[in-house]
């Protein structure tokens, strides 16, 4: 298992050195459940960091691990029916194995979260306001007028309108949009330094979406607070992430710098997780790609790559060595970009045959080459190698 | 909201109204001559002493003039004739075959004694019920909550009236724990009240926890579960403050809704619990009633009143639950 310090590779390029160890950092995450069917692997040797100031957008369809490697970073998982192995540093607390002391203190106070589906993550039974004051007042001593008025002043910061008189609303109250905006303003009442938004936008329409969006990367400019932000909507990952890593079958399998990734993948998992993106400004006739098959199975995880039995390019890679062999989580052609494939010109399979299918406007009719904008954007990127 | 309970209270008042219709019905057009028992009660039954006491009754009137003398006797006293003549204050209920007293006085004298009973009986269900049940959801799967699981479908099983009267007979009698149960005023003295009360309170609360118990469980683990509750961690709350605050808070609503009408079924009568600790309620009033020969307007009564209490208790409960689910505030 390559790991961030050892390649250093992950966005940073950098040694780490204790100072300056990245606000978020996972190392070599595990996390499993034991259930009466077997043990769920949920996620797998999972490494990566987060500075302050900076957003990683974890990628990946559902059962992915995402939201459960996420959710193990405020140790939210039951210990009685989880095991932990690994190590989760925030801001140089550990928090694998920490007790609920140090766990509470950490959380919604140093790590704030936002959940997904905001009807459901509020409590039905308390007003708006007072659950945001709640928040506030779990790790500050100040009374109940102060935290009211801190409310107050959050709901206006995320954009209610009204907000002295939305305060005492009840979450049915609000729209699906405000409610998020609740969530956001109750997450970053104590001004947290490490944010982890679980699918933030998933329950909203797309306009809404793009609000919230913008409020965030206001409030991380505002704050300089680390963001992960879990999606698999790669629309909001190019609006707001500066790195990204895509998660499969509960393993890293592709990361590093946003423009890198989205530009020239190497993993054949992230250029079906591009091809099956609508592109509302390409041709209308253009084919969406869907990923044939289904996610793996995490009781009984397939051998070899995870992703082989529904790779359209198992047959390129020599003997059966996507079956048989777990590829390592290894440097690509680009600075700071990991994949985890055995393809060896992946860049060449995907400007050839992966591009001109998914995205033809892409790709110049008469030479088949691409277009000279993504030549250069491309050059651009492989440009910064040493 | 004001409008909605004016359109309760007066579907409530039509249940009621229909209620005692019904009543009236079945019990002075039944089978048997209402006459009969009270003809019954004083020496040989002749012909023309139940034709006597027939007519005197209004049981030749139709039942439609009947229904409304009574209903009249509700609003203004009423002079009732049957061998001699009773003055009945209103609200009149009748005059009591067996006593000759006013059935409104004799109800009113026994109606503390069932309060007291349902009262304290309810609150310990409830808050014993609930802790058990939350217990066991917390430690889901332990041996704690295997435990309490098997006890409460145990005390479930037995017969209600068997626990009253295992209680009665080795804490009261072999053991003299407590040997007095009865019924004395509160107002009276709050102390032999409560001494007094506390077998039966004790009894009601242990057998009817069980079920609470189990209810509450199952709610509380299906809370447990919401993605509120997981919020309210991920916040920072402690363990205490979740259970409590967020996850119970939750779970108790369909609780309470269960309690209410279970309140007002105790209201209405605990009859084995009356009879065994010998306390002079109304559910042992109404059963004596029912013994030949039959009291008819104390049955009459007691059948009314339970109907005013469970109709009230379900308004109660619906509007309670405004109070305590603010989502359906505004509906």
């Amino acid at each position: 298992m390559t790991s961030i310090q050892e390649s250093g590779a992950f966005g940073f390029g950098r040694p780490v050195t204790e100072e300056d160890e990245p606000f978020l950092v996972v190392d070599n995450l595990t996390v499993q459940f034991p259930t009466h069917d077997g043990l769920v692997q949920a996620v797998t040797e999972l490494s990566y960091t987060v500075r302050k100031g900076k957003t990683l957008g974890i990628v990946g369809e559902s059962g992915s691990g995402k939201s459960v490697s996420s959710m193990a970073v405020l140790g939210l998982h039951n210990p009685r029916s989880t095991r932990l192995a690994g190590s989760i540093r925030v801001g140089g607390t550990e928090v694998v194995g920490a007790d609920q002391q140090t766990l509470r203190a950490l959380r919604g106070n140093d790590v704030a979260m936002i959940f997904q589906d905001p009807l459901t993550a509020l409590h039905p039974f308390y007003p708006v306001g007072r659950q945001i004051a709640e928040a506030m007042r779990l790790h500050n001593d100040v009374s109940k007028s102060v935290a009211r008025r801190r409310a107050v002043e959050m709901l206006d910061r995320v954009g209610i309108p009204q907000p002295d008189r939305r305060v005492d609303d009840f979450p049915h109250q609000f729209s699906g949009g405000m409610r998020q905006r609740a969530m956001i303003a109750m997450a970053l009442v104590n001004n947290p330094q490490l944010l982890i938004a679980d699918e933030p936008t998933t329950a909203l329409d797309v306009t809404v979406q793009a609000q919230i969006l913008d409020l965030l990367q206001d409030l991380q400019r505002e704050f300089g607070s680390a963001i992960v932000m879990i999606t698999h909507d790669l629309g909001v990952i190019a609006e707001i992430a500066d790195d990204v890593l895509v998660m499969y079958g509960g393993r890293a399998v592709e990361s590093g710098p946003t423009k890198s990734i989205l530009t020239l993948p190497e993993m054949p998992y992230t250029w079906g997780l591009l091809s099956s993106v609508p592109d509302i400004s390409g041709d209308v006739d253009a084919r969406l790609v869907p990923i044939p098959g289904t996610p793996p199975s995490l009781l009984n995880p397939p051998a070899g790559c995870a992703f082989h039995p529904r790779c359209p390019h198992v047959d390129k890679v020599p003997g059966s060595l996507c079956r048989t062999t777990l590829p390592e989580l290894a440097q690509a052609s680009q600075p700071g970009h990991l994949k985890r494939c055995h393809l060896v010109n992946p860049d060449e399979i995907y400007l050839k045959e992966v591009l001109p299918e998914a995205s033809p406007e892409l790709i110049d009719a008469e030479t088949g080459e691409v277009i000279p904008e993504l030549q250069e954007q491309i050059a651009e990127i492989l440009g910064e190698t040493p | 909201m004001f409008g909605y309970i004016v359109r309760r209270l007066i579907s409530a008042f039509l249940v009621v109204a229909l209620t005692s219709m019904i009543v009236f019905v079945l019990f002075f057009k039944g089978p048997s001559n209402p006459a009969q028992p009270l003809c019954d009660l004083n020496g040989k039954c002749t012909p023309e002493k139940l034709a006597l006491l027939t007519e005197q009754l209004g049981l030749n009137d139709s039942i439609v003039h009947q229904y409304g003398v009574f209903v009249r006797g509700l609003f203004q006293d009423r002079e009732i004739d049957f061998g001699a003549t009773y003055h009945c204050d209103a609200p009149c209920l009748g005059i009591s075959y067996r006593t000759r007293g006013e059935v409104t006085e004799e109800l009113l004298q026994k109606l503390p004694a069932t309060i007291s009973i349902a009262v304290g009986g309810s609150i310990i269900y409830l808050t014993l019920g609930v802790l058990l049940g939350t217990i066991a959801a917390r430690k889901r799967g332990t041996a704690v909550d295997r435990g309490l699981v098997s006890f409460s479908v145990l005390i479930s099983a037995i017969p209600y009236y068997v626990i009253a009267l295992l209680v009665w007979i080795y804490v009261s009698l072999q053991w003299k724990l407590i040997e007095n149960t009865s019924y004395t005023p509160l107002t009276e003295d709050p102390v032999a009240w409560f001494t007094g009360m506390l077998l039966p309170w004790l009894t009601i609360g242990l057998a009817f926890s069980t079920s609470y118990a189990r209810y509450s469980r199952g709610q509380m683990i299906e809370t447990m579960d919401e993605d509120y509750v997981r919020t309210a961690v991920a916040k920072g709350a402690s363990q205490r403050r979740v259970v409590t605050r967020h996850a119970l808070r939750a779970a108790i609503v369909p609780i309470i809704t269960i309690f209410g009408l279970d309140f007002a079924f105790l209201l209405t009568g605990t009859v084995f619990t009356e009879q065994i600790f010998g306390i002079d309620g109304i559910g042992r009033w109404g059963i004596q009633a029912l013994r030949s020969p039959v009291d008819f307007p104390v049955v009459a009564a007691t059948v009314l009143v339970a109907a005013v209490i469970i109709v009230l208790a379900n308004l109660i409960v619906d509007l309670l639950y405004a109070v305590i689910d603010p989502r359906v505030r505004l509906a």
